[in-house]
C-alpha cells in the first residue's frame, strides 16, 4: 500500500489513519487465530494433538467439527466489541 | 390423522404465514426493495442471514455427508462457517459503509470501470443462478417425497410462493419471511437430533452428545469407529494423513470459506443495517443462528450413521443382519424413491451392507458369505428419514418436510433477490438507461426477479444434468473472481482499475477451466481431459478446491498489474478512506 502523503485537501486525516492501523492490527491476531483453529488444530496439526483424547476421539476431531465454530462466533463478537470501542476512542464512530 | 394429512397442514400453514408477511412487508421503494429501506435490526438480519445461507445443502445434505465422511466431511462445517469471520472482518462493515445497493455497483465505483462493474455482473449472475436450480430441484424433491404431488406441480407450487413474496416485498419481504423460515428450519432440524440425542446417549443437548457416552456406556465416538471397521468401511473418526489428502483438505476448506465471503446474496443483507457498527453486530448474529444447526450437524450425522447400522444390524455387526422381509416401515417408504436399494447378491434374503471396495475386509466378508453390498443408500435422504429411522411421531416427519423446504425457498428468494438487483440496477440503471426513473427502475427490478424465477423453474423442472457439480462452480467463482477484488478494493488503496479486471478475469477464467478440465466441458460427460480424482487431477488437487488456487492467482495479477499501471486517482483513495472509516455512513446512503 502507498498512500501518498496527506494534503490538506484530503478528507482522511492523522486520526483516520491512526484508526485503520490500530483497526488492521485487530484483523491480523483475529484471523491467525481463525486460521491456526481450524486449519491448523483440525487439519494440518491434528496428529500433533492426537495424544489429547475427547470424549472417544482426539482433541483435532473435535476441533474440526465443532471447537472451531465456537472459536469463529468468539472472534466476531470480540471483533464487533472491540471495534465498537476503538470507534469511540478514535471519535468516529456513527454516534 | 395420517401421514399425509399432517404433511399437508403444516407444510401450509408455513407457506400462509411466509404469504401473510409478505403482504404486510411490501416494498414501495427501491431503497426498500434492494435494501428494506436499511431499517432492520441487526439480531434479525442475522436471522434473516441464516435462512438465506442455509439451503437446503446445508439442511438436507451435509450432515448425510458427515455421517458417511466422518471427520473428512469436517471441511463443510469450517468452510461454511469460517467464511463468516472474514465476512465480518474484511468486507461487511466497509461495503455497508459505502452504502450501494449491489456487489457489482461498488466493484465498478471502487476501480472507476464500467468493465469491471460488468464482469462482477457476469460473476454475480453466473453464480447465483447455478445455486438457484440447485434450491428449486431440492424443492420438487421435498414436494413430491412429502406431499405425494408430481415433482412438476410440487415445483410450481414452490415458485409460486417464492414469487408471490419475493416480488411483492423485495428485500423487505424477503428479510421478514427469512426469519419465520429460521424458525421454521431450526426447529424441524433440532427436534428430531434431540430425540435422537435422547435416544442413542441420554443427553439432550445433540452436540455434547456426540462426544458423550453411548448408553452402552462406552464413548458414543469409540463405539461408531468400531461398528463402521467392523463393516470394512474407514474408520469414522480417522484422518487421512497422506499429504496430497491433507493439501486438498485444507484448499478446499478455504474454498468454502472465500466464496462464503464473496457470494453477494449473503453480503447484500448486510446493506439492510442502519449502522456500520450493526454490521459487525449482525455477522456475529448470523453465526450464532446458524452455529445452532452447523453444531447440531456433526451430531445427526454420526448419531444416524449408528442408527443406521444397528437397525441393519440389530445383534450387533458380528451377528446376523435383519431378513429383508422384516425390514423396517421406513426402508420401504425410501424404496419406494428409489433413493434406498436393496439387491440380494448372494440370495439368503437377508441385508448385508458393508465396504465391498475395501480390500482389506474382502477376506472377513468371503468368510461370512458376502457377495457384494446389498443395500444402496442415498445420502441425501439421511436428514429426511432421520425421524422416521428413530420411530418419532408423525408431526416430527410433518416438521421436517417443511424445514426442508423452508431451507429451500429462503435461499432461492435472497439468490433472486441478488440476481435482479444486479440485472436492473447494474445492468439497467447503470449501463443500458441511467436516466430511469425510480418507478421505473422497481418494475424492472420485478420483472427481473420474475424472469428469473420463469428460468430457475424451467431449469428445475429440467435439470441439466449438472446441478449438483455446479455448487463447486458457484463457490469458484465466488471465491476466485468477487472476494479478492471486494477485499482489495478496501484494504489497499493502489488497486488500480486494470488490476482489478485483469484479477478477476484470470481468477474466474482459471477457475472456470480447471473445473471444465476435470468435470467436462459445460459439464457435458465425457468432454473431461482428467479424472477429478486428488491422484488423477492436473495439479494434485481436485476441482472443488481449486478456488483457493484462482484467489491466490486474482491476487497476483491484480497486484502486479497495477504495479506496473498508473496510480489510482486522487479521489478513489479518497473514496477508500472514506469507507474504512464508519463515521458518516447514514450520510453515504443512498442515490
Amino acid at each position: 500500500m502507498t498512500d501518498q502523503a496527506s494534503k490538506p485537501e484530503t478528507k482522511a486525516t492523522e486520526t483516520d489513519r491512526g484508526y485503520w492501523t490500530a483497526n488492521v492490527r485487530i484483523i491480523a491476531v483475529c484471523l491467525v487465530i481463525w486460521a491456526i483453529v481450524s486449519f491448523g488444530f483440525g487439519i494440518l496439526l491434528r496428529p500433533l494433538l492426537a495424544g489429547i483424547s475427547v470424549g472417544g476421539t482426539d482433541l483435532g476431531f473435535w476441533f474440526a467439527q465443532q471447537g472451531s465454530i465456537l472459536v469463529f462466533l468468539a472472534l466476531i463478537f470480540f471483533y464487533a466489541w472491540r471495534m465498537n470501542k476503538l470507534d469511540r476512542e478514535y471519535g468516529v464512530d456513527e454516534g | 390423522m395420517d401421514q399425509y394429512t399432517l404433511n399437508l397442514l403444516v407444510v401450509g400453514a408455513t407457506f400462509a404465514l411466509y404469504i401473510g408477511i409478505a403482504i404486510w412487508a411490501r416494498a414501495g421503494s427501491t431503497s426498500e426493495f434492494y435494501a428494506a429501506s436499511r431499517g432492520v435490526h441487526p439480531v434479525t438480519n442475522g436471522m434473516a442471514t441464516a435462512a438465506d445461507w442455509m439451503s437446503a445443502a446445508s439442511f438436507i445434505s451435509m450432515a448425510g455427508l458427515i455421517a458417511f465422511g466422518g471427520y473428512g466431511a469436517s471441511s463443510f462445517l469450517m468452510g461454511w462457517t469460517g467464511g463468516y469471520v472474514l465476512l465480518a472482518l474484511l468486507l461487511a462493515p466497509y461495503l455497508r459503509k459505502f452504502g450501494k445497493f449491489t456487489v457489482p455497483e461498488f466493484i465498478g465505483d471502487r476501480f472507476y470501470s464500467p468493465t469491471a462493474r460488468m464482469v462482477a455482473v457476469l460473476c454475480l449472475v453466473v453464480a447465483s443462478v447455478t445455486y438457484v436450480i440447485g434450491q428449486m430441484t431440492g424443492v420438487g424433491v421435498a414436494f413430491s417425497r412429502f406431499l405425494e404431488v408430481s415433482n412438476t406441480t410440487g415445483l410450481l407450487i414452490g415458485a409460486g410462493v417464492v414469487f408471490l413474496y419475493a416480488v411483492l416485498g423485495g428485500m423487505k419481504g424477503i428479510t421478514y419471511t427469512q426469519v419465520a423460515q429460521y424458525c421454521v428450519l431450526i426447529t424441524a432440524y433440532t427436534i428430531p437430533a434431540v430425540f435422537i440425542s435422547l435416544q442413542l446417549t441420554g443427553n439432550p443437548v445433540p452436540g455434547l452428545g456426540l462426544f458423550g457416552n453411548h448408553v452402552s456406556g462406552e464413548p458414543l465416538l469409540a463405539r461408531l469407529d468400531q461398528v463402521v471397521t467392523d463393516l470394512g468401511f474407514k474408520q469414522y473418526t480417522a484422518q487421512d494423513g497422506t499429504p496430497s489428502s491433507v493439501i486438498n483438505m485444507t484448499l478446499f476448506t478455504f474454498s468454502l470459506m472465500i466464496g462464503t465471503a464473496g457470494l453477494p446474496h449473503v453480503i447484500i443483507r448486510f446493506f439492510t443495517v442502519p449502522k456500520v457498527a450493526d454490521a459487525r453486530w449482525s455477522a456475529g448474529w448470523a453465526l450464532v443462528f446458524i452455529a445452532l444447526l452447523y453444531l447440531t450437524a456433526p451430531a445427526v450425522g454420526g448419531m444416524a450413521r449408528l442408527n443406521l447400522i444397528d437397525t441393519i444390524y440389530p445383534n450387533g455387526t458380528q451377528s446376523e443382519p435383519i431378513d429383508y422381509e422384516a425390514r423396517p416401515d421406513w426402508v420401504r417408504n425410501w424404496e419406494v424413491t428409489g433413493l434406498l436399494k436393496f439387491e440380494d447378491k448372494n440370495g439368503d434374503g437377508k441385508i448385508q451392507w458393508y465396504d465391498d471396495g475395501s480390500e482389506d475386509f474382502a477376506a472377513t466378508a468371503r468368510e461370512r458369505g458376502w457377495t457384494g453390498s446389498e443395500l444402496a443408500v442415498n445420502r441425501d435422504i439421511l436428514v429426511l428419514a432421520n425421524p422416521e429411522i428413530a420411530r418419532l411421531p408423525g408431526w416430527v416427519i410433518a416438521l421436517v418436510a417443511a424445514g426442508g423446504l423452508a431451507a429451500a425457498l429462503s435461499t432461492a428468494a435472497g439468490l433472486l433477490l441478488a440476481i435482479s438487483g444486479a440485472v436492473s440496477h447494474d445492468l439497467i440503471k447503470g449501463q443500458i438507461n441511467p436516466d430511469i426513473s425510480e418507478k421505473g427502475e422497481l418494475l424492472a427490478a420485478r420483472l427481473a426477479m420474475a424472469a428469473t424465477i420463469c428460468v430457475a423453474t424451467y431449469l428445475g423442472l429440467n435439470p441439466p444434468g449438472f446441478a449438483a457439480q455446479t455448487v463447486a462452480l458457484a463457490f469458484g467463482i465466488a471465491a476466485a473472481s468477487l472476494f479478492p477484488v471486494l477485499m482489495m478494493g478496501i484494504f489497499s488503496t493502489r488497486i488500480n482499475n486494470r488490476g482489478a479486471v485483469a484479477g478477476m478475469l484470470t481468477g474466474l477464467l482459471f477457475t472456470v477451466i480447471y473445473i471444465f478440465l476435470h468435470k467436462g466441458w459445460f459439464f457435458i460427460p465425457g468432454t473431461n481431459q482428467f479424472p477429478d480424482t486428488i491422484s488423477g487431477s492436473l495439479l494434485g488437487i481436485q476441482s472443488t478446491a481449486i478456488g483457493s488456487v484462482g484467489a491466490v492467482l486474482n491476487f497476483a495479477v491484480a497486484y502486479f498489474v497495477s504495479k506496473a499501471s498508473e496510480d489510482t486517482p486522487r479521489e478513489i483513495k479518497e473514496l477508500v478512506e472514506s469507507v474504512r472509516v464508519p463515521r458518516g455512513a447514514g450520510a453515504a446512503v443512498d442515490h
